[in-house]
C-alpha cells in the first residue's frame, strides 16, 4: 500500500482528509456534468433568474469575507498599528486564496470561461461595472501575489528578491486598498443598474458606499474568526510573537468593528430616509430588512463595544460569526432574495443541489490550500532568518 | 459620451483602451440615433393568432415548436421568451368581455441597459434602431440579463461550451436589405406598424387622440428607460398586460454615479493613504526624537545630580578628612606637649634626685 506519504509517520486517513476527500470527489464529479452539460445540467438558472449562489456566495460573499486583506494591511501599514504585524500574514494568505477561488468560481458560471480574460485585453466594455469590477479584481489579485510571495521566498531562503519584495510593502498596500474600495463597491453598484427589479428596501444609490463599508466589517470579524480557528486547529505553527499579540489583535480588531458596524447602521438608516422607503418597513420584505439591520448589524455592534470594554475575547469570537453570517445574509438578500421580487414564487429561484457541491467544493478547497501553506511556511510565525526586521 | 470615458482613466493602470471612434452624440444625453427605426405595438388590434410568432420563427431559422402556431391553447399560460423564441404573445384576462393580447419581444433602448452593462461590448445600438448582439466576444455572464429591466436577454443554458445570448434583434440584417422585420410582415391585423421613430410617436399620439376612450393616455416606450425603438399602445393600464413600471431613467444614468467615483478614488485614495501614512511616520519620527532627547535629558540630569552628590560626598569626605588630620595633628601636637612637659618634669625631678644624690 502506498500509505507512506511525505508526511513519514503519519496516516493520511484523518477524519479532515476523509471528509475533504468526499467533497472534492463529489465536486470532480460536478465539475465534469457542468462541463459536459451546460450550466442548465447542474444549476436550477433560468431566463429570469440568471445568477445564482455561484455568483451570491462565491463571489459577492467570497469578495467580502476576503477584505481581511486590505483591512489589516492598511491598519499595520498605512495607519502605523504595528501590534498588528502578527495578524498581517494569515490575512494576506486567506485575501488571497479567496480572490483566487472567486476567479476559480467563476469559471463554473460564466458560459465560456476561457473568455475571462477578454473584457482586459480583447474588447473592454468601460461603461460596465461588471468591467470595474473584473479590472480590479484581477489586478488586486497581482497585488495579493505580489504581497504573499515574501512568505515562499521566505520559505526556500531566498533572501534577495524576497527583500525588494518587502521594500515594496507601502506601495502595495496602498495600491491595494484603492482597487479593494473599488471593487467592493462595484459589487454593490452592479445592482443600481435594476431598480425595478431589486426591492426599494435595498435598493439604493448608495449600494456601493454600503458594499464598501460593511466590506470592511466582513474583513475585521473574518480575521477575529479565523484566528479563532486556526488557534484552535494550527496551534502548534503560532510562535510566541504571535501569541501575544493575538489577544491584541482581537480586541483592537472588535473595538474598530463596533464602530464601522454603528456607521453602516447609521448610512442604512439615512439610505432608507433619503428614498422614503419607511413605509415598506410594515411589510414581509420590511420584516426581514429588519432581521437584517437589528440582529445582523445594530447587536454585533453592541456585542463588540461590550466585549472590547469587558476584554471578553469569548464573546468576541462569537460576535465575529454572527457578523460574517450578518454579511453572507445581506450579499444574498440582495442577489437572491429581494432580487425579482416583483416575480410570483413558482417564478423564483432555490439552488439546485449539484449548485451547492460546487460552492462547498470551493470552499474546501481553499481549507486545504490554507492548511497546507500555513503548516509549512512562515504564517503564523516569523521565519528565523528574517526575525524582526518590518 | 463623456461618462462612458470615465473608466477609461483606469487606462493609467495599465490597460490598453481602444476608444470606441463613434462619438454618438453631441450632448449628455443620448436620445437616440437621428431617423433610427421603431415599431409601434396596438393592443387593441392584437386578436392573438400568433402569426408574428412564426413569422419570427422563419426569417430567424429558429427550431419550430412541439405545438403548431394556430394552437392557441398555449395563450392559456404565461410564456417568456427563451433561446428559441425571440417573441411570444400573452393573453391577459383584465375583467373584460374580450382578453387582451400583448407581443413581447427586445425592446430595443434608445440608451440599452443590456449594452451599457456588458463588460467586452458585445451588445451595440445600431443606426437604425436594432441592438445588436455579438457571440464571438461575449464570455456568457448574464449581466446583460440582471440589467434589463423588461427581462428580454436569454441564455442558453443547456449548451456546454457554447453557449450564446438570445434575443429579438429587430431583424437588423432584413431592415439593411430594406425588408420588414419578420414580426411586422406576418401580422394580418396591422397590430404592428414599422416606421422612423419620430413618425410611429406622431401616429401612436394621433390613435389616442382621435379615439376618445379606446386607448390609455399613455404611449409605453416613449420614456421607459430613456425610451425605447419598440412603443405601445393599449386600452388598458400597461401593468395590467404585465408590463411594468421600470422608470424613465436610462441605464447609463443609473450607474453614471458609480462610476464617476471611480476617478475619484483612483485619484484621491493614494493621497489620502499615502497622507496618513505620511503623518504616522513622521509622529514616530518625532516620538523616537523626542524618547531620544528625554532619554539624553535624564542621563544628563542623573549624571549632574551624581556628580553634584559626588562632589558633595568628596567635600564631605575631604572635610572630614582634614578634620580628622586636624585632629591627628592637634593629638600628635598634643601628645608631643605632653611629652614635652612630661620630659621638662622629669628632668626637674632628675636634677631634684640629683640634687639629692649629690646631697
Amino acid at each position: 500500500m502506498s500509505a507512506e506519504t511525505h508526511t513519514g509517520s503519519k496516516s493520511v486517513m484523518t477524519p479532515f482528509n476523509i471528509v475533504a476527500g468526499i467533497i472534492i470527489a463529489a465536486g470532480l464529479v460536478v465539475t465534469v456534468l457542468r462541463f459536459t452539460g451546460g450550466l442548465g445540467a447542474v444549476t436550477n438558472l433560468d431566463d429570469n433568474n440568471p445568477w445564482g449562489i455561484w455568483i451570491g456566495f462565491d463571489l459577492l460573499c467570497g469578495v467580502a469575507l476576503a477584505a481581511g486583506g486590505y483591512t489589516t494591511s492598511a491598519a499595520c501599514y498605512i495607519f502605523g498599528l504595528k501590534r498588528y504585524h502578527s495578524a498581517v500574514r494569515p490575512a494576506i494568505l486567506t485575501a488571497f486564496l479567496g480572490y483566487a477561488l472567486v476567479v476559480f468560481a467563476l469559471h463554473y458560471d460564466v458560459g465560456r470561461p476561457w473568455r475571462l480574460p477578454y473584457p482586459i485585453f480583447v474588447q473592454q466594455g468601460y461603461t460596465s461595472l461588471l468591467f470595474e469590477v473584473g479590472l480590479c479584481v484581477f489586478l488586486y489579485l497581482t497585488v495579493l501575489f505580489l504581497e504573499f510571495l515574501p512568505v515562499p521566498f521566505e520559505w526556500l531562503k531566498k533572501t534577495k528578491v524576497r527583500n525588494i519584495l518587502v521594500k515594496a510593502t507601502l506601495a502595495l498596500t496602498i495600491f491595494g486598498v484603492v482597487l479593494s474600495t473599488l471593487h467592493q463597491s462595484s459589487l454593490g453598484a452592479l445592482y443600481t443598474i435594476a431598480p425595478s427589479k431589486l426591492h426599494p428596501l435595498w435598493y439604493s444609490a448608495y449600494l456601493p458606499v454600503f458594499f464598501f463599508v460593511s466590506s470592511i466589517a466582513a474583513g475585521l470579524s473574518m480575521v477575529i474568526f479565523e484566528g479563532t480557528l486556526s488557534h484552535k486547529y494550527l496551534h502548534r505553527m503560532m510562535d510566541q510573537e504571535y501569541q501575544r499579540h493575538h489577544d491584541v489583535v482581537v480586541l483592537g480588531f472588535a473595538r474598530a468593528c463596533s464602530f464601522v458596524l454603528f456607521g453602516y447602521f447609521m448610512i442604512k438608516v439615512i439610505g432608507v430616509a433619503y428614498d422614503n422607503t419607511w413605509h415598506y418597513l410594515a411589510t414581509g420584505y420590511g420584516t426581514w430588512f429588519l432581521i437584517e439591520m437589528l440582529v445582523f448589524v445594530a447587536l454585533p455592534c453592541f456585542l463588540y463595544a461590550v466585549g472590547a470594554r469587558d476584554k471578553n475575547t469569548k464573546l468576541i469570537k462569537w460576535t465575529a460569526v454572527l457578523t460574517v453570517l450578518g454579511i453572507v445574509f445581506n450579499r444574498f438578500n440582495i442577489s437572491l432574495i429581494a432580487y425579482n421580487y416583483h416575480l410570483p414564487s413558482s417564478e423564483r429561484y432555490f439552488p439546485h443541489i449539484m449548485e451547492i457541491i460546487i460552492s462547498v467544493f470551493i470552499v474546501t478547497i481553499g481549507v486545504v490550500i490554507f492548511r497546507f501553506i500555513s503548516t509549512r511556511m512562515p504564517i503564523f510565525y516569523e521565519h528565523p532568518l528574517y526575525k524582526s526586521d518590518h | 459620451m463623456q461618462r462612458r470615458r470615465f473608466l477609461g482613466l483606469m487606462g493609467a493602470a495599465g490597460v490598453s483602451l481602444a476608444a470606441s471612434g463613434k462619438a454618438k452624440a453631441a450632448g449628455k444625453e443620448f436620445h437616440g440615433y437621428p431617423g433610427s427605426n421603431a415599431v409601434l405595438f396596438d393592443a387593441t388590434r392584437c386578436i392573438g393568432c400568433r402569426e408574428c410568432e412564426a413569422g419570427c420563427q422563419k426569417v430567424n431559422d429558429l427550431p419550430m415548436p412541439e405545438k403548431p402556431f394556430d394552437d392557441l391553447t398555449v395563450l392559456d399560460q404565461k410564456r417568456r421568451t427563451n433561446s428559441d423564441n425571440f417573441t411570444i404573445v400573452n393573453k391577459y384576462d383584465v375583467g373584460r368581455e374580450k382578453p387582451v393580447f400583448r407581443k413581447f419581444q427586445c425592446n430595443h433602448c434608445l440608451e440599452p441597459a443590456c449594452a451599457s452593462a456588458c463588460f467586452v461590448r458585445a451588445f451595440k445600438k445600431e443606426p437604425n434602431g436594432s441592438v445588436t448582439y455579438d457571440a464571438s466576444v461575449c464570455v456568457g455572464c448574464r449581466y446583460c440579463m440582471i440589467a434589463c429591466p423588461f427581462e428580454v436577454p436569454t441564455y442558453e443554458y443547456h449548451e456546454a461550451l457554447t453557449p450564446r445570448i438570445r434575443k429579438c434583434h429587430m431583424c437588423y440584417e432584413r431592415q439593411l436589405e430594406g425588408k420588414l422585420p419578420g414580426c411586422v410582415q406576418a401580422c394580418p391585423k396591422e397590430a404592428l406598424t414599422f416606421g422612423d421613430r419620430d413618425t410611429i410617436i406622431k401616429i401612436a399620439r394621433e390613435r389616442i387622440r382621435t379615439n376618445p376612450g379606446k386607448y390609455i393616455d399613455h404611449i409605453y416606450g416613449e420614456h421607459e428607460m430613456g425610451g425605447t425603438s419598440w412603443l405601445y399602445v393599449s386600452g388598458v393600464q400597461f401593468d395590467q398586460i404585465g408590463m411594468r413600471d421600470v422608470g424613465t431613467t436610462s441605464a447609463p444614468e443609473l450607474t453614471a454615479g458609480a462610476l464617476a467615483a471611480v476617478p475619484v478614488v483612483v485619484g484621491l485614495w493614494p493621497v489620502l493613504l499615502g497622507g496618513i501614512w505620511a503623518v504616522n511616520k513622521r509622529k514616530e519620527k518625532i516620538a523616537a526624537q523626542e524618547r531620544e532627547e528625554a532619554v539624553k535629558n535624564a542621563v544628563a540630569e542623573t549624571q549632574e545630580k551624581a556628580q553634584q552628590k559626588m562632589s558633595e560626598a568628596l567635600t564631605k569626605a575631604e572635610e572630614s578628612a582634614q578634620r580628622r588630620i586636624d585632629n591627628e595633628v592637634k593629638k600628635a601636637v598634643d601628645e608631643a606637649l605632653k611629652a614635652k612637659e612630661e620630659e621638662a618634669k622629669g628632668e626637674g625631678e632628675d636634677s631634684k634626685q640629683d640634687e639629692g644624690e649629690g646631697a
